[in-house]
């Protein structure tokens, strides 16, 4: 039939094929189609469910958020016992993950510029040592560098119960398999002047750095505002603590029957995911800022260098805030990694989000799809948050280009 | 006195033998000076790690090599044996950690699928094979051959249920399936993310960012506990296939973030000559756009799937039993109690090996791939 | 995105396979295997040996399941699974009974929709701790480190037992017994806290076993029990007389060793007779061979002989009968008549 139209003249096509060959809307039919099959697609698996739940008997409630969790918590930044709710649970939990992942981040931050650094070191050894060791650490599993440590904390550490010499430090601070037992602060009454002391120190640090550049820009003349900082929230605290008449008792861990009692402990799992995560992704750092500092033109060294900069101050005050635009990017996904690598704590027993909602909870109660969703909102909600915050900052130092 | 003669000796131009260097500008020691002692900071830094090195490989290779057991009915005879790691233990559970419980007789499939598995990444990998073109043909049809190779049940050969995969064999199949299978998958949300429809585009930055926001772990927990609900009453699904589905739209979304930028690289003019010439969609980016998109984002997408393949060890947390996860099983045995150092120190070579192989390659590729713009 | 949805389809009609719901036992029959569900690795309830063998009390279960629905013991498909996934594993069809060290507990058959189908091991949660610590009573662990596995009971247990003695601890969540047993031993914790049978299996392993103690509290009552499906009569029937079918052969004197003969020439005891299936058709009641009980007795041998073989006292994790003996000799092991 169709060849009897092709006959004669050009094609004459029909309203609904014409409509089709339309770029716009073809699109508009593609996207309404999307919609369609979208919808069907979830309409489907949300009658599964419910279908599911229902041939099981169970109900989709969360409900069970406010009943009694009666397990126990090993660390805890809350109040916690076994007679307290799943939702508080979770809470520990939550507060024990971004624990983790907060210190991770600061660490592996610290520890990937100073092997960036040293990756770029004209000293032949410390380059090369620096290059295995990022080789090495970057190809092998997150989760065995976990359980490694985790393996060598536990083992190589001593017991409590007769610690040698090494790792009793003057009888305050234990270094044990079971942890780091440290003194832990009392706070008594005056003990806030020295926090107000504190933050009157950072606003003071804060101002003093501005004014210091206001200078630096006017004059030329350079202050030395670290070492005034560090002595502003070092001093005034102490200032602080000594005028109000000491009020902060200490609390030091004393030997028991089976442990050390009192004191602040960091445990071995908390120190095993921190160490094994902070070095792995601190590895990777090492690698983004070794190529930000490479990325900075040579012109850039050698002009600082005309200007009879060292090589330090060339890197510091030259270098990485040109480097810092190259960087940032890529270290906001390290940083999302540490952050999603930290559930892999549930392999040492660390109790974080996945370990008490999602593990335990989960166990008790059986709701596995109210916890999962749960979980899997909390990391959600965190990458964005972490994504948000470092945008912000890469718009902060991209303003600084001129 | 014969310097001196040397001195007023002449020569024809062009036969004057060379001179020695001055004395610190070429040779070891000039190399020590500049590498290892260039300044005070220098010299303390080298002698600090020099220091340092001292005190620590010799008593590790001790313990690795020189005071190693390697045949060993037992932990305790290891013991007798000598001081250092007992790689017995490594060496009686070897074939136990790449075939895991695979039937002892069909283990000809897992090497015949093996083997072919490398002829199939010839090909792809170096673009000088003779005959290539059959070679990547070859290599499309590889996953066809090793799905049949390795379950079997059909063409003669005896069905093997994926509960009897395990150990290196396991991290393979998941590591190779995640990639062959998200690739095409990540083109296609690369694509849709920068597509003019804004449904299919906010579809896809909503499934991309959702699996780049959670971790690995929780999505196999999604698999392993809640993807049965969502499926109609009644049916059953493979665990392993359940973990792979997962695994495979958890690597595409970071592909299709690797390939978007690989996509933004290139430059604008060849989308609108590729308009120009009349192409539709697909043609232009089956023609123009992906071919070199994808040229430059291959160190990325290798980069993407050593990471998938380290993450393949995950599996154990919700109980397949990969490399680590039968290693660690393995601990159970009571004849080899406490050799965890051991176990964790081959996983993680094995690991290396592969992982640091891929890396290198990656790196001979952003090499070849260069195209002049030293600095 | 639509390849997906129709990838994902064509995936579902490709390896779905329908009809879980409706009878395990068809279900069994027609795939010609029993999927068990154990746990990654007991010593002596379930654990694998050099070749990749499932061994153990629990394993022999499972066996004993297979040579009852389909005549051959070796048709069993062994499911790992971890404390946490245990239920998932059976509540989605992938498993069809769960022969694994799981206590019986009102919350797992009521609300988690398990049916429990009897108790092949009465247990308890005990501690186990190293002599040279000199405590003799659970009531003296104030203060100490406390390893225990996370996702079972005994977590549920410990928090209660020692709160309400009002003892200060330090629990140390561990996911496996393997993992528990390595710490303990580094001295990451002082006890070590499971189902008796666990503890004694797990010190069985060690190197100087002399060296630690179980101290005499038992603070929880653990029936370990098989599990099968909620709403699924037929098939918890079949596992819930396999298990009674080992008991009463023991009962009987019926043996491994002996049951041949018994079918071969049978007795005057027609209990022993309905059994073993040379008299009646309680066989078909059940929808099984006529031959079921014999097929179970001659592939793993009676209650008595699959303890003694695993987990009894010459073995390396020398358990005595204690309670599981058989209720004529002072132990909880009862089997409802074969009638």
């Amino acid at each position: 039939m169709s060849s009897i139209d092709m006959a004669g003249g050009p094609p004459e096509r029909n309203p609904i094929a014409r409509l089709w060959y339309d770029k716009e809307t073809r699109s508009i039919i593609m996207q309404i189609l999307t919609i369609v099959l979208l919808l069907t697609f979830f309409g489907v698996i949300i009658n599964n469910a419910v279908e599911n739940l229902r041939l099981l008997g169970k109900t989709f409630s969360f409900s069970f958020l406010w009943t009694e969790a009666s397990y126990d918590i090993n660390q805890h930044l809350i109040e916690y016992t076994s007679t307290s709710t799943h939702l508080r649970a979770a809470t520990v939990g939550i507060l024990n993950t971004l624990l983790v992942a907060v210190c991770g981040i600061i660490l592996a931050t610290i520890l990937g510029f100073i092997m960036g650094v040293m990756r770029l070191s004209p000293n032949w050894l410390i380059n090369k040592l620096v290059y295995c060791v990022i080789e090495f650490v970057r190809n092998v599993p997150v989760l065995l560098h976990i359980l490694l440590v985790h393996g060598l904390v536990v083992h190589a550490l001593p017991q409590p119960r007769g610690l040698p010499d090494w790792a009793n430090f003057g009888d305050l601070a234990f270094l044990t398999n079971r942890g780091l037992f440290m003194p832990s602060p009392i706070f008594e009454g005056g003990s806030s002047a020295i926090l107000i002391a504190f933050i009157a120190a950072v606003g003071f640090s804060w101002w003093f750095k501005r004014h210091a550049k206001k200078i630096q820009d006017d004059t030329g003349r350079v202050l030395p505002v670290f070492w005034v900082s560090v002595g502003a929230i070092i001093g005034l605290p102490l200032v602080a603590y000594l005028v109000t008449g000491m009020p902060i008792g200490w609390e030091v861990p004393q030997q028991s029957t089976f442990n050390l009692r009192g004191g602040m402990v960091i445990r071995p799992e908390f120190m095993a995911l921190w160490l094994a995560l902070s070095v792995y992704t601190a590895c990777f750092i090492a690698e983004i800022v070794r190529a930000g500092i490479l990325a900075v033109s040579k012109g850039q060294w050698e002009a600082s260098q005309a200007l009879g900069a060292s090589r330090g101050l060339t890197l510091k005050n030259v270098v990485i805030p040109q480097a810092l635009r190259v960087i940032v990017p890529p270290l906001t996904s390290q940083y999302l990694n540490i952050t999603k690598n930290s559930s892999l704590a549930i392999a040492i027993g660390y109790m974080d989000v996945v370990a008490t909602i999602g593990g335990i909870s989960l166990m008790q109660t059986g709701k596995e799809m109210e916890t999962m969703i749960i979980v899997l909102m909390f990391y959600l909600i965190v990458s964005l948050l972490i994504s948000a915050v470092m945008n912000w900052f890469n718009q902060r130092i991209k303003l600084v280009e001129r | 006195m014969s310097s001196q003669d040397q001195a007023v000796q002449s020569y024809a131009p062009g036969e004057h033998p060379d001179l020695p260097a001055p004395m610190l500008t070429s040779g070891p020691l000039f190399w020590i000076k500049e590498n290892l002692a260039s300044s005070w900071l220098n010299i303390t830094l080298t002698v600090i790690t020099a220091l340092f090195l001292f005190v620590v490989i010799p008593p590790l290779l001790n313990w690795a090599f020189l005071d190693a057991v390697y045949v060993a009915a037992d932990r305790n005879e290891c013991r007798e044996l000598g001081s250092g790691a007992c790689w017995a233990f490594v060496s009686e559970r070897f074939t136990f950690f790449v075939y895991a419980f695979y039937p002892s007789g069909e283990r000809w499939r897992v090497d015949l699928a093996f083997i072919m598995l490398i002829l199939a990444l010839v090909p792809l990998l170096y673009d000088k094979t003779p005959y290539r073109g059959y070679g990547l043909i070859y290599a499309c049809l590889y996953p066809f051959i090793a799905y049949w190779l390795l379950l079997g049940g059909f063409f003669g050969l005896e069905e093997v249920e994926t509960h009897a995969f395990g150990g290196i064999m396991l991290n393979m199949v998941i590591g190779i399936t995640g990639i062959a299978c998200s690739l095409p998958l990540g083109i296609l949300l690369a694509l849709g993310r920068q597509s003019e429809m804004p449904v299919v585009r906010m579809l896809c930055v909503v499934f991309i960012e959702f699996f780049r926001g959670v971790p690995l772990i929780t999505i196999l927990f999604v698999a392993s506990t809640m993807l049965s609900y969502f499926l109609p009453p009644g049916s059953e699904f493979d665990l392993l296939l359940r973990v792979l589905i997962m695994v495979t739209l958890f690597s595409a979304a970071y592909l299709a973030e690797v390939i978007r930028g690989g996509l933004q690289a290139i430059p604008k003019g060849q989308f609108e000559a590729s308009d120009s010439m009349g192409l539709k969609y697909w043609q232009s980016m089956r023609l123009i756009v992906l071919p070199q998109a994808l040229k430059i984002s291959i160190p990325g997408i290798v980069n993407s799937f050593i990471g998938l393949f380290k993450d393949t060890t995950l599996v154990l947390i919700i109980g397949l039993l990969d490399l680590l996860g039968l290693g660690k099983s393995a601990l159970a045995d009571a004849k080899w109690t406490g050799l965890s150092n051991e176990i964790y120190l081959s996983v993680a070579v094995f690991f290396f090996i592969c992982c640091f192989s891929m890396s290198r390659y990656s790196l001979y590729l952003e090499r070849k791939l260069e195209t002049g713009h030293e600095r | 995105m639509k390849k997906l949805l129709l990838g994902a389809s064509a995936a579902i009609a490709m390896f779905a396979v329908t009809g879980a719901q409706a009878g395990t036992l068809d279900d069994v029959k027609a795939k010609g295997e029993v999927a068990c569900v154990v746990s990654t690795g007991v010593a002596g309830f379930a654990y694998t040996d050099a070749d990749g063998n499932w061994k153990g009390f629990d394993a022999d279960f499972c066996r004993a399941t297979a040579a009852a629905v389909l005549g051959d013991p070796n048709k069993v498909k062994f499911v790992t699974s971890t404390g946490k996934t245990r239920f998932t594993i059976l509540n989605s069809g992938e498993g069809d009974v769960l022969w694994r060290n799981t206590t019986w507990t009102y919350v797992r058959d009521v609300d988690v929709k398990l049916a429990f189908q009897g108790v092949n091991y009465y247990d308890g949660q005990g501690f186990m701790v190293p002599k040279k610590l000199g405590v003799s009573s659970a009531k003296e662990l104030d203060g100490a480190s406390v390893c225990i596995q996370t996702g079972t009971t005994t977590e549920l247990n410990l928090a209660d037992y020692f709160r309400s003695n009002g003892i200060k601890y330090e629990p140390v969540p561990i996911e496996t017994n393997d993992e528990a047993r390595t710490n303990y031993l580094a001295g990451r914790c002082d006890v070590y806290t499971t189902d008796a049978s666990g503890l004694a299996a797990t010190r069985s392993t060690f190197e100087a076993p002399g060296d630690h103690v179980l101290l005499p509290e038992i603070i929880s009552k653990e029936p370990l029990g098989p599990a099968t499906r909620h709403g699924d009569d037929n098939w918890s029937d079949v596992v819930r007389w396999v298990l009674n079918a080992t008991v009463t052969a023991e009962e009987l004197g019926v043996t491994q060793a002996n049951v041949d003969d018994m079918v071969k020439n049978p007795g005057k005891n027609s209990e022993i007779n309905r059994l073993l299936g040379t008299e009646g058709e309680l066989g078909a009641m059940l929808g099984l061979n006529k031959d079921w009980a014999h097929q179970v007795i001659k592939a793993v041998g009676n209650y008595g002989e699959i303890f003694e073989r695993n987990i009894g006292p010459k073995t390396p994790i020398g358990l005595e009968r204690g309670l599981n003996a058989l209720w004529s000799q002072g132990g909880l092991i009862y089997s409802p008549p074969f009638r």
